[in-house]
């Protein structure tokens, strides 16, 4: 809209500026929303985008002539009603009354601050969409010259949200694992199968308000995002010998609705506030903007070591079916002692942009512990955008779908899509930065999530595996903190 | 005062025939029976004064699995009750159109999309229905009428804001193409025609095409409800001939003092004394290229009346009942409004006015429907015909 503005040379409003005469407030309570009336133009890209593509209706029209606007129930704040902080209207808003709320001062302010120590981690999805807000074609893959920018920018340390990626991914291919094992096994009538993805934030709060009770099929492991969190100021900061008082955790995505989780009161694993800023993927291209740092021309720079190594299977978890591949990929290996049958390690049924995509792995010859599994169809789901994840819940809760594992994540595309990513994104621009996912994928050595070095010596250390006895402190950093005691006690 | 107008009376008048006329012309051929309504001159009298029979012709076309017939009872535009009167002493000849619509386009449902304010003719008209309903049975016709109450948006008299509440939502009007005659209610063909337009149908069912198209002038045929208010000593409904000139319509209904008649309410034209001679009332007349909401309500002001409260009036009610989907019309309507009374206070230049009036121009141009377009008729026409009671 305003480069239109420019082409039209549209200037001084002649007319009377209507502003004053209505009383408009601005609706910033939320951790991830703000909506400023005053700047809206009443097009109801935003009313439509939560209707028809998320089917929320968090968004609506009230009022009519001089009174319409764009409202949400009984006008309460957008952290009041059933928004799933998807910021997906954001990302169609044309005007910025619509906008994710900023916190590019308070980093800043802590990057600038002597005594604090900030650390950055950056999402998946990040890497493939950054180019295009700051003129590069779509598609194009700027790891490098992103982790150049944020080092110029005078964070003490980059480090990548796919080692945790990684780290989720071990964490539920156990615990489908293990739920398997005491369905099929033990027969256990209490396991709660099927079992879903966990990752996407605007998806636990749309469970929340739409399927509650089905809260306890959810995986128990923390988003990427807050594991990272709680790793950083422990694990890293023992490591590294920084006081996580002083440590500052700023997180990169692609995402609004993480800044609303990294708000929640639970996620407090480390004593402190695991992680205290959350930047979408515009905002971290305003601040190299602001920082005068010519993007095109960086030379490529590596990610710090330690929590700084990634699999591919870490990668695809940007794209729509990506956690499911990855998990699968560890899953069927753990079970079989061989790879996953698929030529390349490319799990092509789980791929792709259908809205709802099933697909059922047999799974063969087991090692002898898994058994149990000989010849099992793994029935897997994959759904994105939350129109289609209300499809497959209801078809979950009619009964009329026998899955076993479920990836959900809240935007179209999955995270490559997601509301905090560059504007515009359209579907033509989402397959780009698939693809590109996809080939980032295929370029890395290393392609599962339990052979990425750094995730072994970290489990190493942490003694995390399941057939141990877990200790709660680490189970506190990686499981969303209600389940972790029940883990603690049970069966982990 | 000598009565010249020629006052008609073949809407309200009452035989109690309804089932032999539905009868005989159900005997006939569709196409017969559509010839009829295209050669009577027929144009619907909801505003925009589309040819009825083209319509239904044009919806018969259509392939689809369901088609519907509305009648559409919403009359929200002020000053006007004629659509109330027609549908409380004579429904069955409303019912008759819908029917025999039915019939011809394939459809076997139909509904009355009802004001809100007139929910006090519903017993009457289930009554009605009921009788109505055993006719169908009677003649072997699948064809069933229900009542949809509107919710008091006068947007929702534009045929498919109309449709979206009849879907349960927000009462918007839509893109256009598609038209209803494809797309309408449900997404089906549909055939939407104004109360009094149905009831006309049933003349000519009745007379013939010849006796209705002798009525009237050029490409305004047949007789027309008027709904008579303002400085009158005698307002109410007149069903009168198209083709007469505004001077002999005030000399028969004003009260000696006429200085302006609005012509088609708020959305019509404002016609100031000096051209009562050369206005003549009819499509082709004064009532010409936009859509006119609800035609027929006939406003006469005297001389005591000041324009600037009369537009002002409108144009709060534009403010109100814009739908405000687009910015031209939301917008547009509170510039206007704001706009005179800036100029009354001078707080703006007189020149401003030229400004509002080019804005009014660009709403006609740029709104998404028929109300926002027409807002430019009654604003041009008063600013410019009283432009010194707007300044002071
Ligand atoms: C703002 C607006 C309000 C309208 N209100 C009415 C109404 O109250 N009653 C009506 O019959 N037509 C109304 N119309 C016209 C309808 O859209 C439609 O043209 C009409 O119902 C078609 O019937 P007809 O062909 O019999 O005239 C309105 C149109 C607009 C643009
Ligand atoms: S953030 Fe998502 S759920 Fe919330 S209003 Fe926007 S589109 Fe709807
Ligand atoms: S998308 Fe933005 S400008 Fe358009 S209606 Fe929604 S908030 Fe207003
Ligand atoms: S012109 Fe006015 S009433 Fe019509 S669609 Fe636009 S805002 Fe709504």
């Amino acid at each position: 809209m305003q480069s239109l503005s420019h082409e039209y040379i549209i200037g001084e409003n002649g007319y009377i500026n209507l502003i004053p005469f209505k009383d408009y407030t601005i609706d910033y309570f939320s951790p991830s929303i703000i909506k400023d009336d005053s700047k809206c133009i009443r097009c109801q890209r935003c009313v439509r985008t939560c209707d028809e593509l998320q089917n929320i209706g968090a968004l609506t029209v009230s009022g009519k002539g001089s009174e319409m606007k764009i409202s949400t129930f009984f006008e309460k704040s957008m952290y009041q009603v059933v928004c799933t902080n998807c910021g997906q209207c954001v990302n169609r808003c044309p005007t910025g009354a619509l906008v994710e709320k900023h916190y590019i001062d308070e980093v800043w302010g802590a990057i600038n601050n002597d005594k604090k120590y900030v650390v950055v981690q950056t999402a998946p999805a990040v890497r493939i969409a950054l180019g295009e807000a700051l003129g590069i074609d779509p598609g194009e893959i700027v790891t490098g010259k992103m982790v150049a920018a944020l080092k110029r920018m005078g964070f003490d340390a980059v480090l990548d949200t796919d080692f945790t990626a990684d780290l989720t991914i071990i964490e539920e291919g156990h615990e489908l694992l293990q739920r398997l094992t005491r369905a099929l096994k033990d027969k256990d009538p209490a396991v709660k199968l099927p079992m879903t993805t966990s990752c996407s934030p605007g998806w636990i709060k749309f469970i929340e308000h739409l399927f509650p009770e089905f809260l306890s099929h959810l995986s128990t492991a923390k988003s990427p995002q807050q594991m990272f969190g709680a790793l950083a100021k422990t694990y890293y900061a023992k490591k590294t010998g920084v006081d996580p008082a002083s440590m500052v955790s700023v997180s990169i995505m692609p995402c609004t609705a993480k800044k609303f989780e990294a708000n929640r009161p639970e996620m407090y694993a480390s004593g402190y506030q695991d992680v205290d800023y959350v930047l979408t993927t515009r905002e971290l291209a305003l601040m190299i903007k602001q920082a005068g740092i010519d993007f095109k021309t960086l030379a490529d720079d590596n990610y710090d070591s330690f929590m700084g190594e990634s699999s591919g299977a870490g990668v695809i978890f940007g794209a729509t079916g990506g956690v499911m591949e990855a998990a699968l990929r560890t899953v069927y290996e753990v079970v079989t002692g061989r790879e996953v049958p698929f030529e390349g390690l490319n799990i092509t049924p789980v791929r792709g942009m259908e809205g709802v995509r099933e697909a059922a792995i047999k799974i063969e010859q087991p090692l002898p512990e898994y058994d149990f599994l000989e010849g099992v169809e793994v029935k897997t789901c994959v759904a994105h955008g939350l129109a289609n994840a209300k499809t497959v819940m209801q078809k979950v809760k009619d009964g009329t779908a026998a899955y076993h594992f479920i990836e959900i994540m809240a935007c179209p595309g999955g995270c490559l899509g997601g509301g905090g990513q560059p504007i515009p994104t359209s579907p033509e621009i989402r397959r780009q930065r698939t693809s590109a996912i996809y080939s980032e994928d295929a370029h890395k050595m290393i392609r599962k999530s339990h052979e990425n070095p750094e995730v072994l010596r970290f489990i190493r250390i942490f003694s995390l595996s399941h057939s141990d006895t877990c200790r709660i402190n680490c189970c506190t950093q990686l499981i969303r903190p209600v389940n972790a005691i029940k883990r603690a006690k049970g069966a982990c | 005062m000598t009565k010249t107008l020629k006052r008609l009376d073949l809407i309200f008048k009452n035989e109690g025939d309804s089932e032999a006329i539905l009868e005989k012309t159900l005997s006939r051929n569709n196409e017969d029976i559509i010839s009829d309504l295209i050669a009577s001159g027929l144009k619907g009298r909801g505003g925009a004064g589309f040819p009825t029979g083209l319509k239904w012709r044009l919806t018969g076309e259509v392939e689809a699995d369901q088609k519907y017939v509305i009648c559409n009872a919403d009359e929200g535009e002020p000053g006007t009750f004629k659509d109330r009167e027609i549908l409380s002493s004579v429904p069955h000849k409303v019912l008759t159109g819908m029917a025999v619509c039915g019939r011809i386009i394939g459809a076997t449902k139909g509904f009355i999309y009802l004001r809100n304010e007139y929910k006090f003719l519903v017993p009457k008209l289930r009554t009605a229905l009921d009788d109505f309903h055993l006719i169908m049975d009677k003649l072997n016709l699948d064809f069933r009428v229900d009542i949809f109450m509107g919710s008091g948006a006068y947007i929702c008299g534009e045929e498919s804001a109309l449709f979206e509440s009849m879907e349960g939502k927000r009462g918007e009007p839509r893109n256009k193409p598609p038209y209803p005659t494809n797309y309408g209610y449900n997404g089906k063909p549909t055939v939407i025609n104004n109360v009094e337009t149905l009831a006309h149908t049933y003349s000519i069912f009745k007379y013939g095409a010849e006796k209705f198209r002798d009525l009237g002038v050029k490409d305004s045929r047949g007789s027309k409800v008027f709904s008579v208010s303002g400085d009158t000593p005698i307002p109410g409904i007149y069903e009168l001939e198209f083709g007469m000139t505004l001077q002999r319509f005030v000399d028969d209904f004003g009260d000696g003092d006429a200085k302006a008649v609005q012509v088609g309410g708020a959305a019509g034209f404002c016609v100031p004394r000096k051209r009562f001679e050369k206005t003549i009332i009819g499509y082709q007349g004064k009532l010409t290229g936009v859509s006119l909401p609800t035609g027929g309500s006939m406003m006469i002001f005297n001389s005591s009346r000041s324009m600037y409260n009369v537009l002002h009036n409108y144009l709060e009610f534009f403010v109100e009942e814009s739908c405000g989907q687009c910015t031209p019309c939301r917008v547009g309507t509170q510039q206007l409004l704001m706009g005179v009374e800036a100029v009354k206070r001078g707080d703006k230049s007189s020149d401003y006015l030229n400004k509002l009036l080019e804005l009014s121009e660009i709403m006609r141009q740029t709104a998404k429907c028929g109300l926002g377009q027409s807002v430019a008729n009654s604003f041009s026409s008063i600013v410019e015909n009283f432009k010194e009671e707007m300044i002071y």
